[in-house]
């Protein structure tokens, strides 16, 4: 994976399966303290205390069409590339957070990416799960959340091309407003501008 | 037109649009719909399903077939990632593997129109090692 956002992406789908129906993925970063930490926590069925112990391993998991499990492996050794690393808390009936701590200055850490086409897919086909998004960078601080989004706008899901792009601008517009860094926007403006 | 920045404005934008024509009325039951599933573990993700996915959700609707575009997890095909269930009215789902641009372009223009079917088809009785023991 070649982007932080692929990483988030593929950490959120083990929150889904553990049933949660509140998703928080949190983006701290800070050049002056060479920090870029990531946080993605859930209210989903935890993990059991055997499995938490060795879940970085790419061999443990619970699945069963397959006997591995790279999504957090990954992270981890994107994490601890840069001299960071990876906790994972969690506790059985109430959720799991998992922190990645990486260097924002180190060479191999890799961009964010495109966050905001990771957010419209996940808004877009988990209607049950509230999604919630913060980053905040020295610059100032954006939240979004996907439950309040539809409250305000009066929509029961985002099946909508034309609302989930004009979701994408929204958030786009904030995450570049606070300058969060490496950032891919691809062409998602000229679509509706 | 003005840039898109609050809730605000995305809902000065949403009472624009629906003052216009541009608001298509969608068909609820999943059932009378095309539906694709894009398997999206780490397999597909790190395989490009991430991309897949955007181009189904954005041409099914831009070529206006009623369709419901979900994720999925892990089906065991990640040999083949990235990989798309098709489930046409009606019918038995079909798994396409190595999906790509151009042969999602062919899954929407010849299958999910015409229902002729296109390469890269997993077959039915694949079965995972996993699974065999």
């Amino acid at each position: 994976m070649k982007e932080l956002s692929l990483n988030i992406l593929d950490i959120v789908q083990n929150s889904i399966r553990a049933k949660a129906d509140e998703i928080s993925v949190g983006i701290n970063e800070s050049a002056d303290d060479d920090l870029y930490q990531i946080i993605i926590s859930d209210n989903g069925i935890g993990i059991p205390g055997q499995i938490l112990k060795n879940v970085t391993d790419p061999f443990v998991t619970t699945r069963t069409r397959r006997k591995m499990g790279l999504g957090l492996s990954l992270l981890k050794y994107h994490a601890e590339l840069t001299g960071g690393g990876l906790a994972i808390n969690s506790e059985e009936g109430k959720g799991t957070e998992v922190n990645a701590t990486l260097s924002d200055k180190h060479i191999d850490r890799q961009p964010l990416g495109d966050i905001v086409g990771v957010l419209l897919i996940l808004i877009a086909s988990n209607e049950g799960i509230n999604f919630i998004y913060h980053h905040k960078t020295e610059k100032g601080e954006y939240r979004f959340s996907s439950k309040e989004t539809k409250e305000y706008l009066g929509v029961d899901k985002f099946d909508d091309r034309y609302l989930l792009e004009e979701i994408g601008c929204m958030i786009g517009e904030n995450l570049k407003e606070i300058e969060a860094s490496g950032l891919d926007l691809k062409e998602r403006y000229k679509k509706i501008l | 037109m003005s840039k898109i920045t609050s809730l605000a404005d995305l809902k000065k934008k949403r009472e624009e649009l629906k003052s216009g024509l541009d608001i298509r009325v969608k068909a609820i039951d999943p059932e009378n719909v095309v539906q694709v599933k894009v398997a999206m573990a780490t397999c597909g993700i790190a395989s490009g399903a991430k991309a897949i996915m955007e181009f189904f959700m954005e041409q099914l609707d831009r070529r206006n077939v009623a369709a419901v575009v979900t994720q999925t997890g892990c089906m065991g095909y990640c040999y083949a990632e990235p990989t798309v269930e098709v489930k046409l009215p009606g019918q038995d789902p079909v798994v396409f593997g190595f999906v790509d641009l151009k042969r999602a372009d062919q899954i929407i223009e010849k299958y999910v129109k015409t229902g002729e079917l296109v390469d890269g088809i997993i077959p039915v009785n694949y079965q995972t090692i996993d699974l065999k023991e």
